[in-house]
């Protein structure tokens, strides 16, 4: 399973990339997300210029017999959507990449480490 | 489906194989307030053949079209229904009401539903169309909660006279929760009055909804009106009767986003009011919107075509209550009987079914009219119904009629205004309509 080392995470199997600015981030799926969701057909988030805080759902991600919700990690706003997830499959090949959801500014940037780190994520979902 | 006995035997052998002694043990968990503690008050058993005794005689005291010349629409039309249609949707392959449990396995169900949709994605000129809703009423409820929902907007604009009932039918989807409204625009000699719709038109207008033909018949502007939605990007909703596309415009050539329209016209019985069939259909855009179930084509793992319930994710057993609709199912043997009467009368038939019931209803308008004391109203182009004025009230034809043998119409009375609405089918004959003309006549 890959747990990149300089990633944040969350319960709900987000992670969260601060950017060298310290006030945008990148949010994802992990990658145990989506082998657990299997083929990934749909990805429908919230428009860039919504405010979202901690744990709102921003979005869901579909897979084919499956729906889950996408939940901010920390309070923010969404400044971008991915287009490149209009070919959803890119979730599964490069969730940590390509398959970045939503680009956020974040409001309290001390939220970020408030959230679990790479080994607290490994140990939650049991490696 | 075979008849399964409840004797007493087996009751007792049932409770006796889960340990428990009466039924009565089974039930304490209802509070003896709410239990009814005596026999239900019914009449005593009779047997079979007084059973149908006292069936047929109830029967028989209805009016019923076969027995009658019918000038009857309003909705339901009595269009003629090829024999074999009956004869191939019993067969017993066929014959369920809704989309199968485990519904892959019936791989000729899906195929049936799959080839009904591209029919109707045909009919209607558009990308997209489910298995079907319960009527054309809930369709269009349907069509209506789609726009609220993407759109984000409140508020939904009817242009032009929509059937009366189906306007109750979209308040029960609009109005509670309260965060949106119905509109009925004003009309102008019974159509759609495009000045008022146009300044009543705002940024906050979900859709702009127009049933073609209307409720009284006419054809509306329909292009234009959907060149006013699109300009306040308000969704464009057309209800449209799926036999006059066989000479009218398909919806999704002059730009609607969902079409809907009843489909009983197309091999369902009248049925004494259901159950019908709703059509639904969209362009591409809203297909993860989409309510209802979808049949899709695909190919096995030994590359053979087959078909599946498709984008199931829209659906509430999955979406749970971020669903957009809670249609589960469909009117499976309805949309069996589109699809097998589309397929008997075949593109030239279906044509042909439209251009006679066209032809006849302007004869029997144009006859009418040269009565004294009746006028057709308006002069609107119509498809197979218009609006008569009658010399005395519409219910009174239409009583007096009965006794002729006509069922003379829609009496218009009944939804709060005056005239009667004629429909001619292709079924009518030139005989029945001058007999009626003659009847109509002696009114006067």
């Amino acid at each position: 399973m890959n747990i990149p080392e300089h990633l944040r995470y969350t319960k709900d199997h987000e992670w969260i990339s601060v950017q060298e600015d310290g006030t945008t981030a990148l949010v994802g799926i992990t990658d145990f997300a989506q082998s657990e969701l299997g083929d990934i057909v749909f990805v429908e988030t919230k428009p860039a210029g919504t405010s979202l805080d901690e744990h709102d759902a921003f979005g869901t991600v579909e897979a084919v017999k499956t729906v889950a919700d996408l939940f901010a990690p920390v309070s923010c706003e969404i400044l971008e959507v991915n287009e490149a997830l209009d070919a959803a499959e890119i979730v599964n090949s490069d969730p940590y990449g390509d398959g970045w959801m939503v680009k956020v500014a974040l409001k309290e940037p001390s939220q970020v480490d408030g959230l679990l780190n790479a080994s607290a994520y490994r140990e939650l979902v049991g490696e | 489906m075979p008849f399964i006995a409840n004797t007493d035997r087996d009751r007792e052998e049932m409770l006796r194989d889960i340990g428990v002694s009466s039924f009565e043990e089974l039930l304490p968990d209802i509070p003896a307030t709410c239990r009814l503690d005596r026999e239900l008050d019914l009449p005593a058993a009779i047997g079979e053949m007084e059973v149908a005794d006292l069936l047929s005689s109830l029967a028989e005291s209805n009016q019923h079209a076969p027995g009658y010349t019918s000038f009857l629409g309003g909705g339901a039309y009595d269009h003629y229904i090829p024999a074999a249609l009956r004869t191939i949707v019993s067969r017993s392959e066929f014959y369920t009401a809704y989309t199968p449990y485990q519904a892959e396995v019936s791989q000729g169900t899906l195929q049936a539903i799959y080839e009904y949709q591209s029919m109707i994605c045909r009919l209607y000129g558009m990308d997209v169309a489910n298995a079907s809703l319960y009527d054309g009423a809930t369709a269009l409820g349907e069509a209506v909660a789609l726009a609220l929902n993407v759109t984000g907007c409140s508020r939904v604009m009817v242009a032009g006279r929509i059937h009366p009932n189906t306007t109750e039918v979209l308040k029960t989807f609009v109005e509670p929760g309260g965060k949106a409204s119905l509109e009925q625009n004003s009309l102008k000699d019974g159509l759609c009055d495009f000045e008022a719709l146009e300044a009543s038109m705002s940024d906050s207008v979900a859709a702009v909804i127009v049933q073609q033909p209307n409720f009284y018949g006419s054809l509306e502007d329909v292009q234009r009106i959907g060149e006013i939605a699109h300009r306040h990007n308000a969704l464009f909703i057309v209800s449209a009767d799926p036999v006059s596309l066989a000479v009218l415009e398909a919806p999704g050539v002059y730009g609607a986003d969902i079409a809907v329209g009843e489909g009983q016209p197309l091999g369902s019985a009248l049925n004494f009011g259901g159950p019908y069939l709703g059509i639904f259909a969209v362009s591409e855009k809203y297909v993860r919107k989409l309510p209802g179930r979808l049949v899709g084509l695909t190919k096995d793992r030994d590359g053979e075509d087959g078909f599946i319930l498709t984008l199931q994710t829209r659906e509430q057993h999955i979406r749970r209550e971020k669903a957009t609709s809670n249609i589960c199912t469909n009117q499976a043997l309805n949309a069996l009987q589109a699809v097998v009467y589309l397929s008997l009368v075949g593109k030239t038939g279906l044509r042909q079914v439209a251009e006679l019931s066209m032809q006849k209803a302007h004869y029997l308008a144009g006859k009418i009219n040269e009565l004294p004391g009746y006028s057709v109203r308006g002069d609107a182009p119509f498809f197979r119904e218009f609006v008569v004025d009658t010399p005395v009230d519409a219910s009174v034809v239409v009583q007096r009629m009965l006794e002729h043998g006509f069922f003379a119409g829609c009496d218009l009375g009944l939804f709060g205004e005056t005239g009667l609405l004629c429909a001619v089918t292709e079924k009518r004959t030139k005989a029945e309509m001058d007999r009626f003309v003659e009847c109509l006549g002696s009114l006067s």
